[in-house]
């Protein structure tokens, strides 16, 4: 570059002034300006993380123990003490059967797209339905489940909590599988095919190994997700004040507790509100740090 | 086609549930902000009335707060991850925003009406006080409430919780802009936000746009944090430091107790006017950056 610059430029005596100086004030004022404005933006998004990891561990912590992870909730929101219990239990029930109906679905779903719908038209309905029910808001698929399903059974239970949180994983569960599936080389379905597999042969013992830290990865942090979702269990989970491992017979969940409690004015529910957050907290981190860690070590493998 | 198929099938079947609010209430029952939903009187003539104005008008309200506060930051953001930042910071970035989005939004609701709300009282007596008098800033920042749950509050929550998404899209926009259009920005002499004003925005309009409604989405959408900020008052009022309600909070909280037929068909009701407005900003997300895209082809060609 400098070269042709000089070549052109033969009997000039004066340099060419490149240097940040030689800039008019306003432009190097608004540059300046506009990148500090740019870091500033991500100081002012890590406060709000701060604020809130640490008024939860604060919050949180002072309340927690074995006891608490275990032990019934007070009936009134006022007493002091009492656990969370019921809402662990709910927690475990409704987001296990709900991954127990969504992963499974989601999976062979995926791979339907990729290994054999294609462009086909129930492969193209699929996909369109996947999109939309990830852009519904969440509170609409409670609302549905209240409708189509609540309305006709009569109950409020654990099973429809899990119907309404096994639709909201559904999609993204679907869509993460496919595009790890997409990820999947297409030398490798060859070469299976190559060899003599038949097709279901190739994707169970190539395509889905190549695949499975990826598509576990998306199926944890869907499960991270719907452990998080508050509104659409809200409407259709009831309540109870005492432990249910059952799917029927109405149930609570740590969501629920921590809306429920967060409204109350007595200070003995908003510290179970936070020992709940912490609680709940703490299960979607492990999903989502172990499920960020697979999906990191599937995509430096990749490359 | 397919998509408008199964978009009908989803708002009939809701529509079936909750027409017999709508042929109670009228057209009121979108225009009216009167929302009584237990009879006053009993046999009396007063009647429980279902108007959902108010909780329209909060939805929007809230929504578009969050756009105004969370959009630059994001953008913010995203820019300094593709432009600026090192490898290291980048990731420590990256990071905070994973954070950030995998909190769950209760949990920003009991954070909100915990600590934030009455943190927030005395900034918003201070700005009142400042403003008060003055025409039409007067009535924006009106007498806050004192529990600090209002309009802004809310707003705030929700700026918090939709700034990851439209982060990660503008960022995956921005890393689409070809290194040779920066390139030759920066070698005709640009300063680096001129090269950014000149070579990074024009290009990624669309996805942007794209990306702020996807936002705008959420945030229409958000149930549980909105609802524990909001306040819970049925009211139309310019006062942002007033209390309010949304569409998706009314929901949530009489779901349990809807008051006098039809109070639960009414709340489906109003899933039924948000699902209307969700999908009419989605197509509308759709149209604009297909637009933007046209154009921008139309350019370069």
């Amino acid at each position: 570059m400098t070269e042709s610059v000089e070549a052109s430029a033969p009997g000039r005596q004066m340099p060419l002034e490149l240097r940040r100086s030689s800039l008019s004030r306003r432009r190097r004022i608004t540059d300046l300006v506009a990148v500090v404005a740019i870091f500033l933006c991500v100081a002012v998004a890590a406060v709000p993380v701060a604020l809130v990891v640490a008024y939860l561990v604060r919050q949180g912590a002072g309340v927690m123990s074995w006891e608490f992870l275990t032990a019934d909730m007070p009936r009134q929101a006022q007493t002091l003490g009492g656990g969370i219990g019921p809402a662990v239990v709910g927690t475990i029930v409704t987001v296990g059967f709900a991954s127990l109906l969504a992963v499974p679905l989601g999976i062979l779903g995926a791979i339907y797209l990729v290994e054999y719908g294609k462009q086909r038209p129930v492969a193209r309905t699929i996909r369109a339905m996947a999109d939309i029910m990830t852009g519904v808001p969440s509170i609409m698929m409670g609302l549905f489940i209240y409708v189509s399903f609540v309305l006709v059974t009569q109950n409020l239970n654990a099973l429809s909590a899990s119907l309404a949180l096994a639709c909201l994983m559904l999609p993204l569960i679907i869509r993460t599988t496919e595009e790890m599936l997409n990820l999947v080389p297409d030398d490798l379905r060859h070469a299976g095919l190559a060899l003599g597999a038949r097709k279901w042969r190739t994707i169970i013992s190539v395509v889905l190994p190549a695949a499975i830290p990826g598509i576990t990865s998306g199926v944890l942090l869907a499960v991270a997700r719907a452990a998080g979702e508050t509104a659409p269990i809200y409407l259709v989970i009831g309540l109870t004040y005492r432990a249910n491992w059952s799917l029927f017979g109405p149930n609570t969940s740590l969501p629920a507790q921590i809306f429920k409690n967060a409204q109350e004015p007595f200070p003995a529910a908003n510290e179970r509100a936070w020992g709940a957050a912490l609680t709940l907290v703490a299960i979607v981190f492990i999903f989502t740090v172990v499920g960020r860690f697979l999906a990191n070590r599937f995509s430096s493998r990749e490359r | 086609m397919l998509v408008l198929a199964i978009l009908a099938l989803i708002l009939i079947s809701t529509l079936i549930q909750a027409w017999p609010a709508f042929s109670y209430q009228g057209v009121s029952f979108l225009t009216s902000s009167v929302w009584i939903p237990n009879d006053p009187d009993g046999d009396g003539p007063a009647e429980a009335q279902f108007g959902t104005l108010a909780f329209t008008f909060g939805t929007l309200v809230v929504s578009l707060i969050a756009l105004v506060i969370a959009v630059p930051i994001s953008i913010g953001i995203a820019l300094c991850l593709t432009e600026f930042a090192p490898v290291r910071i980048r990731s420590a970035v990256v990071t905070v925003i994973d954070l950030l989005a995998a909190i769950p939004s209760v949990v920003f609701g009991l954070w909100g009406i915990l600590i934030l709300a009455p943190a927030l009282v005395p900034a918003y007596q201070w700005i009142h006080d400042a403003v008060v008098g003055i025409p039409v800033l007067g009535s924006v920042f009106g007498a806050p409430v004192t529990t600090g749950r209002n309009f802004m509050t809310a707003g705030i929550i929700l700026a918090i919780m939709i700034t990851p998404i439209i982060t990660s899209v503008t960022r995956e926009v921005f890393s689409t802009v070809p290194r040779s259009d920066k390139d030759a920005a920066l070698a005709l002499g640009a300063t680096r936000w001129e090269m950014i004003t000149g070579a990074v925005f024009p290009h990624s309009f669309g996805g942007m746009v794209g990306a702020v409604i996807l936002g705008l989405g959420r945030a229409m959408g958000e149930t549980i944090a909105v609802s524990l900020t909001i306040g819970a008052a049925a009211q139309i009022t310019p006062n942002l430091f007033a209390g309010g309600n949304a569409l998706p909070a009314i929901i949530v909280q009489n779901f349990g107790d809807p008051g006098t037929f039809p109070g639960r068909e009414a709340l489906i009701g109003c899933g039924v006017v948000l699902f209307v407005m969700t999908v009419i900003v989605n197509f509308a997300a759709r149209r604009i950056v297909r637009h933007a895209e046209i154009r921008l082809k139309g350019a370069t060609a």
